[in-house]
């Protein structure tokens, strides 16, 4: 007796929508197994991190806090793979927007004009941009595998981030500590009230509004979703395929490059040597549960948003918070199974069925 | 430079080699079957933990390194089940492997970071043949398992291009619907070389905590993982050229190291770049070189396969 | 004779066809049996379940009167039965030797290639067919590695052989060749399944023909005592219309021209060496050849896919060698691609979107960067009421449509936004008789409207009912140009095999189409 897929004529809608719902409650159930095994009480565990994350307005903000970022990455990845490219990269394009942005706040540390902040705006998506380009040019002049470039740069670009952080910016005043020193209160982004929420929602759902229209009427929006669905089909109607990439890259890259600007100028008003959790990565699974449709990948990295703030709390039970990744890890595995089968029945052959 | 740092640091470069060549040869096999497996730097995590953390239980390495083999091939086997039976997107499920790797490493290793050895691997001089000059101080003054990979290369080469078995394993991965069509199991070879690449990759892992560095630190494998795969293509998917081109980043790293060592006037920071920047380099000319004279990857490699569908 | 195989009630589900609706067969021992039915009506299907390619849902099989249960090709094997496929199953850069032996577990461990090669060699000599067996695949004529593909069924005893449409890639000569083998492993004892949708075929060398349409067997009759007007009837389900009204030409302006033309394959190697023709307005060029002798790569170069490595080609006097596609299709050129879900459509997008390909960056479909989404839904929604292209709506896939309207589809797109030149490139190839009437009929009328037409085909009775004359290409030359006329037939078959201007024979009344 053996396992086999047979291919339904049109996929499940229904299954399509609990698909991922399901693949998540399956992750944390595996999860809980894991927790049992560490000698945690799973139960506990998956309480305190439901607290931290949603359980009060003070856990909800900072869930927020942690969305804007993952927004802006997940939207760039989305947006590559609705061409079908692969932009792993988001985490060191995320690094180089920091970088860029965190330029200029340092340049003006007494900066108070109104132009200061639309500058590291701009910094950051170019910064992005070009970090995302280097991949891209490979991949459109040169064909290069575009996976593993853009994912070898990650580490590139958080060392010459870092190298910055340790040598030339460091703060004379910081006893050592490799930070910079702190931004002038130009340089940073207005929150709401009472919240570490910045103004990065607005760009993050602003860029969602872009991509939605990009998509839909635009005649490069088209484009990449033809090149995305068949570029044969793409290079056979005389696109150009190679600036396309290009244009894509260059957006992705951008996006991922401003969600670093949110989080130095919003969040944290310095640079460090680490300035995120791997939301470049996460983005990843992000873009993928959310089908590379704008709109759920803000509803999709909200609650991501609170599976990393959830992690935090878990060290209150000493436990890391690498759970978080092997959480994402098991949601991505299950989200792949359960994809499949959405447009496949799974069928036993022994007998005649 | 005297011409014993040229010997040490040649030395250095096959010993920094060598996990990377052992994620390529594993890497090399899955892609054969058509089977690309993104996942090697979680494998390569997972192996060095479990490696790390059998020893450290035992006191014998040897037990390490199986443990790791076998925790290696069981993570390859996710992948292989979520690509060949259901036929999942490679690329995304490589991801998601490496991510599991990386957060149940992380997770699990917590309690043993910094924790010291005692039995890991020593260098040793391996009869005679160390005592040539030059080459033996170069080669054969290395641990057990640099001596293994040395093995391991010929037999692998052999295996693919001269038996019967090597001749299916490939003809899967070039054209999956002959071999279905000839009676070949495309799915059962696939499986058992994924099995094998993530055993060899959590070899490759184990070689960085029981013989590298033997300690075992988070994230320790640092994006040797996705060396390796840049170096499967440099390779044209050949074991010979995988050892050419795993000794070459060794060279890189070791040199690296070195300058650091020498407190050489460039920072620390862009040393380290070094090793990532010259794996793009080399996947540029590796696949310029790959357009040009046509060495394919194999034919079906990232496809999955389906007896019943046309395409 | 005794009964060989026997299929029964055969039932095969394809997610949204039923390609096999309870199918009965029995086959001979020592006959040539033709399974004879349009493209569509299941007969591979049925054969592939026999081969053990596919399980089927219902139904059995008997082999010299035993029930064998048949559930992959390993099981096939075991049970003698082979199968040549349409698409050659064959590893390109293995050896002939190594195809031949591929899966089998003699020798089961170390290769030794020449003494591999020399029994491969032994064996084809036993059977009678020659081939290399040193020599690498991709270096074979396709005729060459259809004699590898029965070579390797042979070779593994089978006695119950399988050929999907052997002839579709041969030239008239090469199929007599293989006709001549047929019948002498027939004769020999083995059991041989010839599936055909060609009449003229069947009736010259089958000794009995099953006919199928839609999935289900209509009627099994003896070779001798039926002819093509019957068969005909029978596949179609009507008599078969195949008079088209064709005016005589009168040619125009000349739109394309090519000359001492160049180019690569993708393997680097010479595809067109040195090719000149020039076509004018209100006349069809028909191109003539065997599969992969240059035909793509013509269309490609014409349309800018391929770079051309030397000559040039000039669209309405204008010099567009190795311009963009972009270019190209600037400059009014339409292009009817070889693999419709390939590159013609993006199977997963809707009507509209594939409808829209080309004219979305021209006036009045653009508005600056952004598309006039309302004039473009116009536009198709046009395109289908005038094409008659059936689909539920603009936005339903065109992978759920069928393969003759996504035709008339890309039909529809590029006579709406060409304006003088068409590539057409296998245009018919896969769809029923209907379709196809369909699409002769709309080249047809682009023709009398003033277009120059470009039509590569491998059907010669396309060609010779569409055409005004024929040029026949061979290994990327051309071999000569011959009146679009049905008593040429013989000429353009020796012509694409390579010979030129050898002296006409008569023609044999069989090959001559009369349907």
């Amino acid at each position: 007796m053996s396992i086999f897929l047979e291919k339904r004529a049109q996929s499940s809608r229904l299954l399509s929508a609990l698909a991922p719902l399901l693949a998540i409650i399956l992750a944390l159930l595996m999860g809980a197994i894991i927790i049992a095994l560490s000698g945690t009480n799973p139960w506990e565990a998956y309480r305190e991190m439901f607290v931290g994350a949603f359980g009060s307005g003070y856990a909800l903000s900072e869930t927020m806090v942690k969305t804007i970022p993952l927004i802006l990455c997940s939207l760039g990845v989305g947006i590559a793979f609705r061409a079908t490219l692969w932009n792993i990269g988001a985490e060191g394009q995320l690094y180089m927007g920091a970088f860029a942005a965190g330029g200029i706040a340092l340049a003006f540390p007494q900066g108070q004009g109104w132009w200061l902040i639309p500058l590291m705006v701009l910094a950051s998506l170019v910064g992005g941009a070009l970090w995302g380009l280097i991949p891209g040019l490979l991949k459109a002049k040169l064909n290069v595998n575009e996976i593993i470039t853009s994912l070898l740069l990650n580490y590139v670009a958080i060392l010459w981030f870092q190298y910055w952080i340790y040598g030339p910016w460091k703060d004379p005043l910081g006893y050592g500590f490799p930070y910079t020193a702190p931004f002038g209160e130009g340089a940073w982004l207005p929150t709401l009230a009472g919240t570490r929420i910045h103004l990065g929602l607005a760009f993050a759902v602003l860029a969602a509004l872009f991509l939605y229209f990009l998509l839909k009427s635009t005649r490069v929006g088209y484009e990449i979703r033809i090149i995305g669905e068949n570029p044969q089909a793409a290079r056979y109607a005389g696109m150009n395929i190679p600036g396309a990439i290009l244009l894509v890259f260059a957006i992705s890259g951008g996006l991922a490059g401003l969600a670093g600007m949110g989080e130095i100028s919003g969040v944290i008003h310095r640079l460090q040597p680490a300035i995120s959790p791997g939301f470049g990565y996460t983005a990843i699974i992000i873009a993928w549960l959310a089908r590379f449709n704008p709109w759920l990948t803000i509803a999709v990295s909200f609650l991501f948003g609170g599976l990393l703030v959830g992690g935090y709390s878990l060290r209150a039970f000493g436990l890391s918070d690498s759970l978080v990744l092997i959480l994402q890890g098991l949601i991505l595995f299950l989200l792949l199974g359960g994809d499949i089968l959405t447009r496949y029945r799974l069928r036993w052959k022994g007998g005649r069925a | 430079m005297t011409w014993d740092v040229v010997l040490a640091t040649l030395a250095a470069a096959i010993k920094a080699g060598t996990p990377i060549l052992y994620a390529t040869l594993g890497e090399i096999l899955a892609e054969r079957t058509g089977i690309l497996n993104l996942g090697l730097e979680g494998m390569m995590l997972i192996g060095a933990l479990t490696g790390f953390l059998i020893c450290s239980m035992t006191n014998n390495p040897w037990l390490g390194v199986l443990a790791a083999i076998i925790s290696g091939g069981l993570l390859a086997l996710i992948h292989a089940f979520l690509t060949i039976t259901l036929r999942a997107q490679q690329v995304v499920s490589g991801l998601a492997l490496t991510m599991f790797g990386m957060g149940l490493s992380g997770f699990i290793g917590k309690v043993v970071i910094g924790v010291p050895i005692a039995g890991y691997f020593r260098p040793f001089d391996f009869p005679f043949l160390s005592q040539i000059p030059f080459l033996g101080e170069v080669f054969f003054q290395q641990d057990a398992l640099v001596y293994i990979s040395y093995l391991l290369i010929p037999i692998l080469s052999f295996w693919i291009y001269r038996t019967r078995p090597g001749l299916h394993m490939r003809a899967v991965g070039e054209n999956p619907a002959t071999a279905d069509a000839m009676g070949i199991s495309v799915a059962g070879i696939r499986y058992l070389y994924t099995f094998l690449g993530g055993c060899l990759a959590g070899l490759g892992g184990a070689y960085l905590s029981l013989a590298y560095t033997p300690v075992w630190l988070e994230n320790m494998v640092a994006g040797r993982g996705w060396i390796a795969i840049a170096l499967v293509i440099f390779a044209s998917w050949d074991p010979f050229k995988a050892l050419l081109g795993s000794y070459l980043f060794g060279l890189v790293d070791a040199v690296q190291f070195r300058a650091q060592a020498l407190g050489l006037a460039v920072p620390s920071f862009f040393l380290n770049m070094t090793p990532y920047v010259a794996t793009i380099l080399v996947l540029v000319f590796a696949t310029r070189e790959t357009a040009r004279r046509h060495l394919g990857a194999p034919a079906a490699l990232g496809i999955p396969f389906a007896r019943e569908e046309k395409t | 004779m005794n009964e060989k195989v026997r299929m029964e009630g055969i039932f095969k589900r394809f997610p949204g066809v039923i390609a096999n609706d309870g199918v009965d067969l029995d086959i001979r021992e020592g006959e040539i049996h033709a399974l004879l039915g349009e493209n569509g009506a299941g007969k591979t299907t049925l054969m592939c379940v026999l081969a053990g390619i596919y399980s089927p849902d219902a139904g059995t099989i008997r082999i010299d009167g035993e029930k064998a249960l048949i559930r992959s090709p390993r099981d096939a094997i075991h049970a003698g039965i082979g199968m040549v496929h349409q698409h050659f199953m064959l590893v390109a850069p293995y050896s002939v030797a190594e195809n031949v032996t591929l899966g089998l577990n003699k020798p089961r461990f170390l290769l030794n290639e020449r003494k591999l090669e020399a029994e491969v060699g032994k064996v084809a000599q036993s059977f009678g067919i020659q081939v290399d067996p040193h020599a690498k695949i991709w270096q074979l004529s396709v005729g060459e590695q259809q004699r590898v593909e029965i070579l390797k069924s042979l070779y593994r005893g089978a006695k119950i052989l399988i050929l999907d449409e052997p002839t579709a890639v041969l030239t008239p000569q090469e199929v007599r060749e293989l006709f001549a083998t047929l019948r002498q492993m027939a004769k020999a004892g083995h059991t041989l399944v010839i599936i055909s949708h060609k009449l003229e075929e069947v009736m010259s060398l089958s000794d009995r023909i099953s006919i199928m349409r839609k999935g289900k067997r209509i009627a099994t009759v003896n070779t001798k005592d039926t002819n093509p007007t019957e068969l005909a009837r029978l596949m179609v389900g009507r008599e078969m219309l195949f008079e088209l009204h064709k005016e005589k030409a009168t040619p125009g302006d000349e739109v394309l021209s090519f000359c001492n033309l160049h180019a690569l394959s993708d393997k680097g190697l010479p595809a067109l060496r040195d090719i000149s023709l020039s076509v004018r307005s209100k006349e069809i060029v028909g191109i003539a050849g065997v599969a992969g002798n240059g035909q793509r790569e013509l269309a490609e170069v014409i349309t800018g896919l391929r770079s051309a490595t030397s000559g040039k080609v000039l669209v309405n006097g204008k010099d567009v060698t190795n311009n963009s596609p972009r270019q190209v299709i600037d400059q009014g050129v339409a292009h009817i691609p070889e693999d419709r879900k390939g590159a013609g459509t993006a199977p997963n997008l809707c009507v509209l979107d594939n409808l829209m390909l080309k004219c979305y960056r021209v006036e009045p479909f653009k508005n600056g960067p952004l598309l006039n989404l309302g004039r473009i839904r116009e536009f198709a929604a046009k395109l289908v009421k005038q094409f008659q292209i059936s689909t539920p709506s603009l936005e339903t896939p065109v992978k759920l449509l069928s393969g003759g309207n996504v035709q008339k589809l890309i039909l529809a797109r590029e006579i709406a936004t060409f304006s003088e030149l068409m590539i057409a490139v296998h245009p018919t190839r896969g769809l029923d008789v209907g379709a196809t009437e369909d699409v002769h009929q709309m080249l047809l009328e682009q023709r009398s409207k003033g277009a120059a037409i470009l039509l590569i085909s491998e059907d010669l009775d396309e060609l010779l009912a569409l055409s005004d004359r024929i040029d026949v290409i061979y290994e990327g030359k051309f071999m000569g140009e011959v009146p679009a006329d049905a008593d040429q037939i013989e000429t353009i078959g020796l012509m694409m095999a390579g010979k030129k201007g050898e002296i006409q024979q008569p023609v044999p009344a069989g090959i001559r189409a009369q349907a």
